[in-house]
């Protein structure tokens, strides 16, 4: 096959020499999908903005060869890179907010790409643009050329940045982390047009993406980077049977799945190393349970091994080490495990037809002109000990709905128990706390570990003297896995991870029962993910700490949750434990909802497509909720909204009218 | 004692603002985390440079506030019995400049009056000539001798200065490690070095309508520039702080309360405001002369009543933008976080929305510092400014512009105010532009994670 793209030695620095991207070799074919996989800060984005030049101020590309078809990127004017941007090469962004300019019409936008590359203006432009719009699937497209951004979804906006980039014609297209901002069943529509637009047109395709689920579902080949260098490079196929590097084989074991829930995730012990912080030996080895001493002394080469792969680590040095690298530790064993419900555990806390309203307030005397309604009578109940996950797609209400419990959005209606005593006003506040998603927005930069930890105590009046406190801080850093003295320290001084942690801390603090998390590992890699759901499960071990786990992650539902409550609009629409909800769906949103997840193992399983995206809760369609978006809805489904039944085990309830109330 | 210190309430404030200056250094040093960005500060050039030139105007500005009273000669009643006049160490120090005045204008580093007058010469005829000055130039006999002169006293005075700037650089090696800044060092040392020994027999800016030394005005001038741009400001910013901070994140009625007060106020023509606050202001002291004991302590209530009124009336901008800074922190996870373990609100706007504004209020301080000492000079100009009797960079202007028509015209008055501010203003940005560099997290990212 002959290669459309061909990268070589590619070196990118900072001006102060530090590698970014350090000696980065790969090549794509026409046709052909080829996947950058790596943790954030590995320096996947760095290379596809290397290629096409387009690197940020103080950052430039010191040597290597880009060559694409057969002309040389590297060597080619600003001038002619023009050309060769949006025209040959093409790319998609992650945030499709941010990529759209807000103040044109898509139209406009697409055009614009048009007149650059196809010399094309006027009526063509705008017949071209209307063609484009609909190879991407969107409906109307004759109407929808004239919108601005702001009235499209974000999903309906990455579709529009597709078709500005498929304007051009691309013989390569770069996609950095194009679903990342998406929900899942919208990436799913997103991926599948990918792959479609590729077949019809043939270009080649750089994916960039952290998520292994979408790598094996849509390349052919793949490289795993790591702090600046690709370690290892493989077709898919060989790479999801038999990973070589131990930072593949760790990074897989990582992923949370329900074959593991049983026992600690093998994570990877701390971070991706700074750039540029290990000049000598292998970067991986202070992470690697299997380095030895050269991997510290010399700096292993890209080698190739059987069957065109090629792996950058000792073990594969000669013959003996490929024997040693074959005792990969097995994955461990699925275990099965006793999920129904417990009747030991006594219920903690019992939620009661909660609904939190938002006004939609107009005009200049403020009047409420209607409600958003963002959680709409959500009845729960968790047991002490045991972890609840309340899934679903961004706005369906799943973050107002653990607010609501904490009072910070108060709640219009319903009523809440905890240990069998109604709540009311705010005196719950050391009884259930929360960990937030973003643990880079969640703790004050300007406090220092022990104040932000102490805050919560003297807020509530736990532990009166300081010395106390001060002891209680100490045990639980001890708790949370990090050392006593980072209590001195600054939140910037600590990476992602152990920021969580803090956050963690700071929770317990006020020695809660009840931890809600909200999405506590979405802004987090995979690897550190791992050592946050393990830290979340031995606490509960440790201290019957129950948890109302919020996230829209499939994969950690299954690995940490006991039971699964879906929610769509507001609503709970099936609730079960894990094993029933996720082996046996019933409601068809959550068939759809879990066959959308890319899973690393998902070949040729079969895809339920959702159309359309989430309705406004503003104004939700009349009857069910889902119907307008529901493969096999009935003309019922658009009257009523269906009444909860138990569909098969006691414990397992759906809100469908495929499954009727049966009169017993 | 021969003399007695007066305090002018100008003279407080500005202790106290020293005082309040020295502590937060005190307490800024303890801190890693908040010396770091100060530390990048120093690491700039610009930013020491400018440093530099400001520190010559502040230290001229302090001199200048250390005020006292002269005792007279005893007039035999055994009573001590003080000057009315109130003088400053900087015009102790300046002496001859302050005392050296002539009858009129006079250019710069002229032998002459700028104006003929009848003379009688040697042989008694009335003449119509320009007159030698009393003190410009007094040792020269000729005119010719002039160029020899002034090249000679500022070659001696540079190098003087120079020798004493080498000096000065080389025993602050260790902190001034810049060579822009060290060269800086020499050239503002032999700078002045030549100043004062040219200062010390010509009028090196010439002199003004009424004779008095325009470098010795311009001098004066820093002192009223820097008090109008740093009192001001300590006005404005517990207003506009607190303002600003409680309307975002309060918002409901107080934010409508605080927006509807501002956008009032910042309708209003500023100068409009100023003129009739200042006209009350200037009323109620003339009706009131027993409070004062000098016309200085008149003249100084009149500017700090101006920097309250320019105070209260410049908040808006800095709250807005404090405002709209607290819309966006209030929605932060670590305020909600607060908020959930049931933290009071007063406690969450101390310890968790002031620090995080800390570094706008920084800049806009600055920013507005070197607003406030040009729009003194306006003020002074349309004639709602300082007291006429006070020096002023508004009062030179002022009194320069007058001439401006007259031919040959006098440039000189108007050239000096114009250098000074221009020199004073320019150096505040620049060091405003470094320190907000230094602030701005996202410039420094890579620094910050290491």
């Amino acid at each position: 096959m002959s290669k459309l793209l061909k990268v070589d030695g590619l070196l990118t620095r900072l001006h102060d020499g530090t590698a970014i991207v350090d000696g980065v070799s790969f090549d794509i074919a026409a046709g052909e999908t080829y996947a950058l996989l790596g943790e954030s800060g590995c320096g996947k984005s760095m290379t596809a903005l290397s290629l096409l030049r387009l690197l940020p101020d103080g950052v430039e590309n010191s040597s290597g060869t880009m060559v694409l078809g057969d002309t040389a990127l590297h060597a080619l004017t600003e001038r002619e890179m023009r050309d060769v941007r949006g025209g040959r090469m093409a790319m998609i962004f992650q945030e499709p907010g941010l990529s759209l300019n807000p103040v044109m019409t898509v139209g406009e936008q697409i055009a614009e790409v048009l007149a650059l590359h196809k010399d094309m203006s006027g009526e063509a432009a705008k017949v071209r643009s209307i063609e484009l719009l609909t190879q991407v699937g969107i409906p109307d497209a004759a109407r929808r050329v004239y919108e601005y951004p702001f009235q499209m979804s974000g999903g309906m906006k990455q579709r529009v940045m597709i078709a500005m980039a498929l304007a051009g014609a691309p013989e390569l297209l770069v996609a950095d982390e194009p679903t990342t901002a998406l929900d899942v069943t919208i990436q799913a529509q997103v991926l599948q047009l990918l792959r479609e637009t590729q077949q019809q047109s043939g270009m080649a395709m750089l994916l960039i993406t952290h998520d292994l689920g979408v790598v094996a579902e849509n390349a052919h080949r793949v490289g795993v980077m790591y702090a600046g260098q690709i370690v290892e490079q493989a077709t898919r196929e060989r790479l999801f049977a038999e990973p070589l590097h131990p930072y593949t084989q760790r990074l897989f074991a990582a992923l949370p799945d329900a074959r593991r829930s049983g026992q600690p995730l093998s994570a990877i012990p701390g971070n991706v190393p700074p750039l540029g912080s290990i000049i000598q030996g292998c970067r991986f080895a202070p992470r690697c349970d299997r380095a030895w001493e050269l991997c510290r002394e010399q700096t292993p080469e890209l080698l190739a091994v059987e069957g065109g792969r090629e792996v950058r680590c000792h073990l594969y040095r000669n013959a003996e080490g490929r024997v040693q690298a074959a005792e990969t530790p097995p994955l461990p064993l699925a275990e099965e495990r006793n999920s129904a419900l417990n009747t030991q555990h006594s219920l903690l806390l019992e939620v009661e037809d909660l609904k939190v309203h938002f006004p939609i307030r107009k005009g200049i005397l403020q009047r409420t002109v209607g409600q958003v309604k963002a959680v709409d009578g959500v009845s729960l109940a968790i047991p002490q000990g045991r972890t609840l996950a309340l899934v679903g797609e961004s706005g369906c209400g799943k973050t107002t709905l653990g607010k609501a419990l904490l009072r910070l959005n108060p709640p219009t209606a319903g009523s809440v128990r905890f240990e069998g005593e109604l709540l009311e006003g705010e005196a719950h506040r050391n009884r259930m706390q929360m960990v937030f998603q973003d643990p880079y927005a969640s703790l004050n930069p300007k406090m220092r570990v022990a104040e932000i930890l102490e805050e919560g105590m003297a807020a509530l009046h736990i532990g009166n003297d300081g010395d106390a406190r001060q002891a209680h801080i100490d045990v639980l850093l001890d708790k949370v896995g990090l050392a006593r003295d980072s209590k001195w320290r600054y939140p910037h001084e600590f990476s992602g991870g152990q920021r969580q942690r803090i956050a963690i801390a700071r929770a317990l603090a006020v020695s809660p029962k009840l931890l809600i998390c909200d999405e506590p590992t979405s802004a987090l890699d995979v690897s550190v993910q791992a050592q946050i759901l393990n830290l979340l499960k031995s606490l509960q071990d440790e201290m019957g700490l129950s948890y109302l786990f919020i996230t829209h992650n499939l994969a950690v539902v299954e690995y940490l949750a006991h039971e699964v409550c879906v929610m769509y609009l507001g609503r709970i629409v099936e609730r079960g434990t894990t094993a029933e909800v996720m082996r046996a769906p019933k409601h068809p949103y959550t068939q759809a909802l879990l066959s959308a997840v890319p899973r690393i193992d998902g070949a040729g399983k079969e895809y339920v497509r959702l159309e359309g995206e989430l309705p406004s809760p503003a104004n939700p369609p009349v009857g069910c909720h889902f119907a307008p978006r529901c493969p096999q809805a009935m003309p019922v489904c658009a009257r009523t909204f269906p009444d909860m039944t138990h569909a098969g085990a006691s414990t397992h309830d759906v809100c469908c009218h495929l499954y009727p109330l049966v009169p017993n | 004692m021969t003399f007695i210190p007066v305090i002018l309430w100008s003279d407080a404030l500005v202790f106290l603002l020293i005082s309040a200056i020295i502590a937060a250094t005190v307490y800024v040093r303890k801190r890693p985390h908040l010396r770091l960005p100060w530390q990048r500060v120093a690491r700039s050039s610009v930013a020491m440079v400018s440093m530099l030139v400001l520190s010559c105007f502040l230290v001229i500005g302090l001199l200048d506030t250390l005020h006292y009273r002269v005792a007279l000669p005893q007039a035999g009643s055994g009573e001590k019995v003080y000057s009315p006049e109130v003088l400053s160490v900087f015009d102790h120090l300046v002496g001859p400049l302050r005392t050296h005045t002539e009858k009129t204008y006079s250019a710069p580093f002229a032998l002459h009056l700028y104006a003929k007058e009848s003379m009688n010469d040697a042989q008694g005829n009335v003449v119509r000539d320009y007159p030698r000055l009393q003190y410009g130039g007094a040792h020269l006999d000729d005119v010719s001798q002039r160029a020899a002169d002034v090249a000679q006293r500022t070659v001696g005075g540079m190098l003087a200065g120079a020798l004493v700037g080498l000096l000065l650089a080389w025993s602050l090696r260790r902190h001034l490690k810049q060579r822009a800044v060290q060269l800086t060092l020499v050239a503002l040392t032999a700078f002045i070095g030549a100043l004062v020994s040219l200062a010390a027999v010509y009028h090196v800016l010439g002199t003004d309508k009424v004779g008095q030394d325009v470098l010795y005005l311009s001098l004066k001038s820093i002192r009223t520039g820097l008090i109008i741009g740093t009192l001001t400001t300590l006005v404005t910013l517990p207003l506009a702080l607190f303002l600003g901070v409680a309307a975002g994140y309060f918002r409901g009625w107080v934010d409508d309360v605080i927006q509807y007060v501002y956008t009032v106020l910042s309708s209003i023509p500023s100068v409009l405001l100023i003129a009739a606050a200042v006209l009350i202001m200037q009323v109620t002291i003339d009706t009131h002369p027993e409070w004062f004991e000098t016309s200085a302590a008149r003249a100084d209530l009149r500017l700090v009543a101006l920097c309250l009124i320019l105070g209260l009336t410049s908040w808006t901008g800095l709250c807005r933008l404090l405002r709209g800074e607290t819309l966006k922190l209030r929605e932060m996870e670590y305020i909600q976080a607060a908020q959930a373990f049931g933290v009071s609100s007063m406690r969450i706007l101390s310890r968790h929305i002031m620090p995080n504004v800390m570094h706008i209020i920084l800049i806009a301080l600055v920013m507005d510092f070197s607003a406030l000492v040009l729009a003194e000079a306006v003020l002074s100009y349309v004639g709602v400014g300082v007291d006429p009797s006070m020096i002023s960079f508004g009062t030179m202007i002022n009194g320069a512009r007058l001439e401006m028509g007259r031919e040959p015209v006098v440039w000189w008055a108007l050239a000096s105010a114009f250098v000074f501010m221009l020199v004073l203003v320019l150096a505040a940005n620049l060091l405003a532009d470094a320190v907000r560099d230094a602030f701005d997290p996202r410039l420094n990212r890579t620094e910050g994670g290491a």
